[in-house]
């Protein structure tokens, strides 16, 4: 009797026991779950959110950064701070918006240097190699420069001048006498450090830093480039020992043709 | 956070619905019209630099709210740069100045004391006791005005006049002898008369352009946008650039020259020996139309008589010229062989020899450009001069496209500093205070007694701070510049001048300046659209505009300011008896009556100023004078360069109306045509049928050629002080970024002014991109940020500063080292080092 | 402590004096917001001691330390640690093997400071004790953390992370983190007493688990004084951990609360008159301790 009600009892707190287990898991999981999904979702950077220097792709990134700040701490500039509790970001992540303070490209890359766990690759010594980001001219109709004005203030900030914003150079039809000085965005070189955003004088800034993969297009494997393969190929044609017949002419070209080339 | 994510994705869906329809992706569209009805646009011109682009200014409620580039003017086609595009706000920064400032203790003026806010009668009750006081103890010598080629002319005019004329001193000098001084010296020596005998329009013409000291692609963006169209549009068309270091320019350029400064004086001597030595010069020109001649040599700094260097110079200051056969200049200048010049400046020779080509070629068009590189030199009158024995050897010169052309920076360099005579030794039109007959004509245009004017040159720019430091200038009054900020070597020179006990000095601003805060009175000036004003561009291009809005609080426009404090002085207070025994007319009288109230200033009557649309403008100087004071001041300039009779010709201007209802005319204007070119035939009506070209400002009716040698700069590096510091603009920030730092976009753009230096130059020193230094010279120290990336690209061994930045007075560091002959100062070279903050 | 009302440790100020009954409090308050202070001397006052926040620091530009949870959760959502966080946790695990992992909950954690102050609130107000789900729920809750980094490969945790939210906040700026601690005072206050802290918190459930073979224990060693006053059990966050010590000598269990849910805090030493309680090593324990679960304990309590 003692036994089986203890063995009752037993069997009855085993089961309560278990039911405490089942309950408890069941609701890790779904607590797991909800952690999960809310980090999934809040995750997704805001295209005007860039990340410092050096950082992973934003999924590694976010397994990686541990949210401690010390990038924040060594950036000589007010440039970084971390995501605080209701922005769009992450939150403890840090980030820069261009519009507000931009990178200021240090050489020696403190930031880099400060993270402790390496979502700053730490590979990354020369600054010029940064990828925070890439400028892309977003509106033409608002573009000084595409207007003929000379504003050209994106370019001339550029710490990387002439290699990741150049000014391509054509002739004004309207005025037909002053150039057009177009702001072109080189994606090989654009680290991608905010100054041109920073610096348009526009209300609403006509140049923005965007992340990479928002700001770049990708070309089809299926078409090559016949003039950048040729050159690849050392000038010569991927396609070598063609003849050329000569072209039957006249020994004495009329004047509209002189200098043509067939 | 400006842009949510939901705002991001709908931006991105808006973009690829765009992209999808083929079109590029729109801005919101301004909105329609509707509410811009009650903007008033009326003409105007950019108020920035040289270029003189034509702007429409919309005013509503009293303010400007808007500008626009004139898409008719013919300089800019509607197009500005970025300074020109915020011209609006150049009037409304928070800090503007509305009342009188002195500086008072226990109510009174004390010039250890505070600034306090005091009435106009109050500031000009102390002002004119101070100027009256230096009169009496010291003469006219004691007082002295610094000016401004950004006064508007008759500005200039109406000062010349006070300062000259009426307080018989002259000691009026303008901040144009800091900017293109070495130019008119120049101009004045070969041709015997100012200003470029070009325009813009050689910009389409050339056929190969050479900077020289020119950073025109940040300083004179619009020109630079006409001559990179040429570049871009014209085949085979080629642009040189010369510079001590790598700037904006050389994107655009085909030869890229870097030399080490001050040796462009050997450069031009070989391009000259070039010339020669391949018999390429122009022999019909140079029989017909040149002399050659050889400058005194060994002319010392422009410093101090005390100075080493003055000391050890044979012949300072010394601007005489003697004439040498064509041989012997020919001879001069074969010392400079093209192993020299490359030796010396450190360009490579087949880079000098494919210039000199450019010039030697008789085929080709050469416009030549020069600014600040030239002209703040302390050879800067020989380099002008040794660049126009090139243009005259080839006689290259006066046409369409061959163009030597001095390239101003203020707007109104030409117009008012120049042209009415606002220089310490010069007169209206080109006349100066040492020629008896051109002081005898101004007299008696200005109807005052023989012997008014002085004499001797007064005391310039660079002078004007030594002279207050040696408490010998005593009243002293600045308009309308930043000069404190501006001129050189602040530390031992303006500093302590404007702060010696013995000296009174006024500053007229619309904004608390480094020179304002530096002074015992403040006046708050009326600036741009707040008066009506003339400017006068690079290509002698008079443009006027009308007052569109009233000046804020009680700013009054500098010509109010000194015509008012005109009426303080009474003709026997300042003038001697035997000069008043000549016009007893004028016993009694103010120099307000004298200088103003002639019969000719006081001419025109008030009336309403109305444009061709019928919109009526005020004038506050017609209010309170009685009498359209513009006009009258313009009239009687007039006077001195269109009037029958007139000792220099040349520079004929159209009436006071005829300005008001053009976009713009390059004088001389004659028979109501304007003159593009000067000193040719059919384009230039002063000269003579059948002549071919005349340069008709020499007696001779011939331009000199006159050979100098190279001679070093007043400071190079050394071992204590081992870089040469160059400083200078960005396009971002006009001058001394008075107006364009208060203009947050622009102050954004180009918050505070760096240190460029070339990166090898930072290692060495241990210095990281950004880092706080110390630049030293022997004069000074200034903290800031080295730069090592970015516009502009030092050579080793060179550092470049710009001088916008009040929180980091650049002018600290320069040496007062000026060009003997146009006392110009050189900004561009003096030594220093740059160390760890 | 005055009034009508018997207040817990009231007994101990008028054997110790009130400084004598709150020197571990005190000494915990002095050390929470020690820290806090030393993170701030850096920007606040430009001396750079430590540098960071507790998920990650470097102190005099030569210690870095890091959260173990933070970077075993970047582990999981498989990341390995490139610079020093891995020595960092490593340094700051040893720490807590030795002192007791729930030390960090006592002595460094800010929200401590929070639920403390609910919990004095909830008891002054006599507010219900409210929902009380089992300890072992942070347990899952920890599983339910690292399994969602592992699923996710992100710290999904940490976007959520009161603890570590509210610190950063505190040390860069204070946003919206606010709520987050208004949050957690009124899921203590009115929900559920000493919920967080007690019941859900995975760092807690963490840093327990580190503590159990740790070195500094709290030990009833004058347990025969005991006069019952239930002062320590009042005071106690965690309040099972006292049992087993201070009645175990009825079933031959050793006087060292040897439970990793201690958290060192220190109360039941200042609260109790008869200084049962003191703090020593785990091995000073002279009766072996024996099998004894919670389900165990409460049947045999109930019996």
């Amino acid at each position: 009797m003692d036994d089986t009600v203890k063995s009752l009892a037993g069997s009855a707190s085993r089961r309560r026991f278990l039911a405490g287990v089942a309950r408890a898991a069941g609701a890790a999981g779904a607590f797991g779950l909800v952690v999960g999904l809310f980090g999934r979702q809040a995750q997704s950077l805001p295209a005007v959110a860039i990340r410092p220097p050096g950082a992973l792709s934003e999924k590694k990134f976010l397994s990686a950064c541990v949210r401690c700040g010390l990038c924040v701490r060594d950036c000589p500039y007010p440039t970084l701070s971390l995501a605080g509790v209701g922005e769009d970001v992450p939150v403890g992540t840090p980030y820069f918006i261009a519009r507000r303070y931009p990178c200021e490209m240090c050489d020696d890359v403190p930031c880099v240097k400060a993270c402790p766990t390496g979502a700053l690759d730490p590979e990354l010594n020369t600054i010029d190699d940064a990828r925070m980001g890439l400028a892309v001219l977003v509106d033409e109709e608002t573009c000084l420069n595409f207007l003929g004005l000379r504003c050209d203030v994106c370019y001339r900030v550029c710490p990387v001048i002439d290699k990741a914003i150049t000014l391509e150079m054509s002739h004004n039809t309207r005025t037909r006498k002053h150039a057009v000085f177009i702001p072109t965005v080189h994606s090989d070189s654009c680290t991608g450090c905010g100054k041109c955003e920073r610096a348009c004088v526009l209300d609403t800034a006509a140049i923005r830093v965007f992340p990479r993969h928002l700001a770049k297009g990708r070309i089809g494997e299926h078409y090559r480039l016949g003039w950048v393969e040729k050159e690849k190929h050392g000038g010569e044609s991927l396609a070598p020992g063609m003849v050329d017949l000569p072209d039957r002419l006249p020994d004495e070209l009329p004047d509209a043709l002189k200098g043509w080339k067939p | 956070m400006s842009i949510t994510r939901r705002d991001f994705i709908k931006t991105q869906a808006a973009m690829a619905a765009a992209v999808a329809a083929g079109t590029t992706l729109s801005g919101v569209k301004n909105a329609d019209a509707a509410g811009e009805d009650d903007i008033r646009w009326d003409k105007g011109v950019c108020r920035f630099c040289g270029t003189g682009c034509g702007v429409l200014v919309g005013t509503k409620d009293g303010r400007v709210v808007a500008t626009q580039g004139d898409p008719d003017a013919p300089v800019n086609k509607g197009l500005n740069c970025i300074k020109g595009y915020f011209l609006s706000k150049i009037m409304y920064g928070k800090d503007r100045l509305t009342k009188p400032l002195l500086r008072k203790r226990g109510g009174v003026f004390d010039k250890e004391g505070q600034f306090e806010e005091v009435s106009w009668d109050e500031a000009f009750d102390v002002m004119a006791e101070k100027w009256k006081a230096a009169l009496k103890a010291k003469g006219p010598t004691s007082v002295g005005m610094f000016g401004s080629g950004q006064w508007t002319i008759w500005e200039g005019y109406a000062a010349s006049k006070f300062i000259k004329a009426g307080l018989r001193s002259n000691n009026l000098d303008p901040n144009a002898r800091h900017c293109m001084a070495s130019a008119v010296v120049a101009f004045m020596r070969h041709f015997g008369i100012d200003e470029p005998m070009g325009c813009y329009d050689d910009l389409e013409h050339a056929d190969a352009f050479v900077l020289w000291g020119a950073n025109m692609a940040e300083m004179h963006p619009i020109l630079w946008s006409r001559m990179t169209d040429t570049r871009l549009t014209k085949p085979g068309c080629e642009v040189h650039v010369l510079s001590t270091y790598e700037h904006r320019c050389f994107e655009l350029s085909d030869n890229s020259m870097v030399f080490t400064p001050q040796t462009d004086l050997a450069i031009l001597n070989y391009i000259a020996n070039y010339i020669i030595q391949n018999d390429a010069y122009n022999k019909d020109f140079v029989e017909k139309h040149v002399t050659f001649n050889k400058a005194a040599t060994d002319i010392g700094y422009g410093l101090r008589p005390d100075h080493p260097l003055q000391k050890a110079a044979a012949n300072p200051d010394v601007g005489k010229f003697d004439p040498i056969s064509f041989e012997e200049y020919a001879q001069l200048v074969s010392e400079y062989t093209l192993e020299k010049a490359a030796q010396m400046s450190g360009v490579p020779a087949d880079k000098l020899e494919r210039l000199a080509k450019v010039y030697a070629d008789p085929n080709k068009k050469v416009a030549s450009y020069w600014t600040m590189g030239f002209n703040q030199h302390t050879r800067g009158v020989w380099v002008n001069g040794l660049l126009y024995n090139v243009h005259l050897l080839m006689g290259k010169i006066s046409e369409p496209g061959n163009s030597p052309f001095s390239l101003t920076g203020q707007p109104s360099a030409c117009g008012t500093a120049r042209e009415v005579g606002t220089f310490a030794h010069r007169l209206p039109a080109d006349l100066v205070v040492m020629n008896e007959k051109h002081r005898a004509f101004a007299e008696k245009v200005w109807n005052l007694p023989e012997g008014t004017i002085a004499e001797k040159p007064g005391f310039h720019a660079v002078l004007q701070h030594r002279m207050l430091k040696d408490g010998k200038l005593n009243a002293y009054w600045v308009q309308c510049t930043n000069n404190m900020q501006a001129a050189p070597n602040m530390n031992e020179e303006g500093y302590p001048g404007y702060r010696n006990p013995d000296n009174f000095i006024t500053v007229s601003d619309p904004y608390p300046t480094v020179t304002a805060l530096a002074a015992d009175l403040i006046l708050p000036t009326a600036m741009w659209m707040e008066k009506e004003g003339a400017y006068g561009n690079a290509e002698r291009r008079t443009q006027f505009w009308r007052q569109q809005v009233d000046a804020p609080g009680e700013a009054k426009s500098d010509i109010w300011q000194v015509v008012e404090f005109s009426k303080r002085f009474k003709v026997e207070e300042v003038w001697p008896e035997e000069l008043l025994a000549k016009k007893p007319e004028h016993r009694g009288k103010t120099l307000y009556d004298v200088l103003y109230r002639n019969g000719q200033v006081d001419k025109f009557p008030a009336e309403d100023v109305t444009d061709n649309v019928g919109n009526v403008y005020n004038n506050s100087e017609s209010k309170d004078f009685g009498f359209y004071l513009q006009k009258g001041l313009f009239e009687e300039y007039r006077l001195f360069n269109s009037a029958a009779g007139i000792p220099k010709k040349g520079h004929e201007m159209a009436s006071f109306e005829t300005y008001h209802n053009a976009r713009g005319l390059r004088w001389p204007v004659i028979d109501n045509k304007e003159t593009l070119w000067r000193f040719r035939e059919g384009y230039d009506p002063h000269v003579e049928a059948g002549s071919g070209v005349q340069f008709y400002g020499k007696p001779d009716k011939r331009a000199a050629i006159i050979f100098a040698p190279f001679e070093p700069a007043a400071e190079s590096p050394d071992a204590e002080y081992d870089l040469w510091l160059c400083t200078g603009r960005v396009l971002e920030h006009w001058h001394s970024g008075s107006m364009t730092r208060r203009v947050p976009e622009l102050y954004r753009a180009y918050p505070d002014a760096q240190v460029f230096m070339h990166p090898e130059d930072a290692k060495q020193r241990g210095l990281k991109r950004g880092q706080v230094v110390k630049v030293q010279t022997r004069r000074g120290e200034v903290e800031t940020r080295v730069e090592t990336r970015g516009r502009n690209k030092p050579p080793q061994g060179l550092v470049f500063m710009p001088w916008f930045d009040a929180g980091q007075l650049v002018n600290k560091l320069t040496l007062d080292a000026t060009d003997p002959l146009s006392k110009e100062t050189d900004f561009k070279k003096c030594a220093c080092r740059v160390l760890k903050g | 402590m005055s009034g009508a009302v018997k207040c817990v440790g009231d007994e101990a100020v008028k054997a110790k004096g009130w400084l004598g009954a709150h020197k571990y409090l005190i000494l915990r308050r002095i050390s929470q917001f020690g820290i806090w202070g030393l993170f701030l001397l850096g920007p606040l006052a430009g001396t750079w001691i430590v540098k960071g926040n507790l998920t990650s620091s470097l102190t005099l530009d030569v210690l870095p330390l890091s959260d173990p949870f933070v970077v075993l959760q970047a582990l999981l959502a498989g990341h390995v640690a490139a610079g020093s966080a891995l020595l960092g946790a490593a340094i700051v695990l040893g720490f807590y093997i030795v002192v007791g992992g729930r030390v960090y909950c006592s002595f460094v954690c800010p929200i401590n400071v929070v639920t403390d102050a609910a919990r004095w609130l909830s008891e002054r107000m006599n507010l219900p004790k409210g929902w009380q789900p089992a300890r072992e729920t942070r347990l899952w809750a920890l599983v339910a953390v690292m399994g969602a980094a592992l699923a996710t490969g992100v710290m999904a945790y940490e976007m959520l992370n009161p603890v570590t939210i509210v610190h950063r906040a505190m040390v860069y700026g204070l946003g919206y983190a606010w709520t987050v601690l208004l949050a957690i005072f009124v899921l203590d206050l009115v929900v559920s007493r000493r919920g967080w802290c007690g019941h859900l918190c995975p760092m807690g459930a963490f840093y327990g688990l580190l503590g159990r073979g740790s070195l500094l224990r709290i030990s009833a060693v004058n347990r025969a004084n005991c006069d019952d006053c239930m002062d320590c059990f009042a005071v106690c966050p965690e309040p099972h951990v006292i049992t087993p010590a201070l009645r175990g000598a009825g079933t031959e269990t050793g006087p060292a609360i040897l439970s990793g849910d201690c958290t060192n805090c220190g109360r039941c030493i200042d609260v109790c008159a008869k200084d049962v309680f003191v703090f020593t090593a785990r091995f000073n324990n002279a009766i072996p301790e024996r099998g004894d679960t919670v389900m165990e304990r409460k049947d045999r309590d109930a019996a």
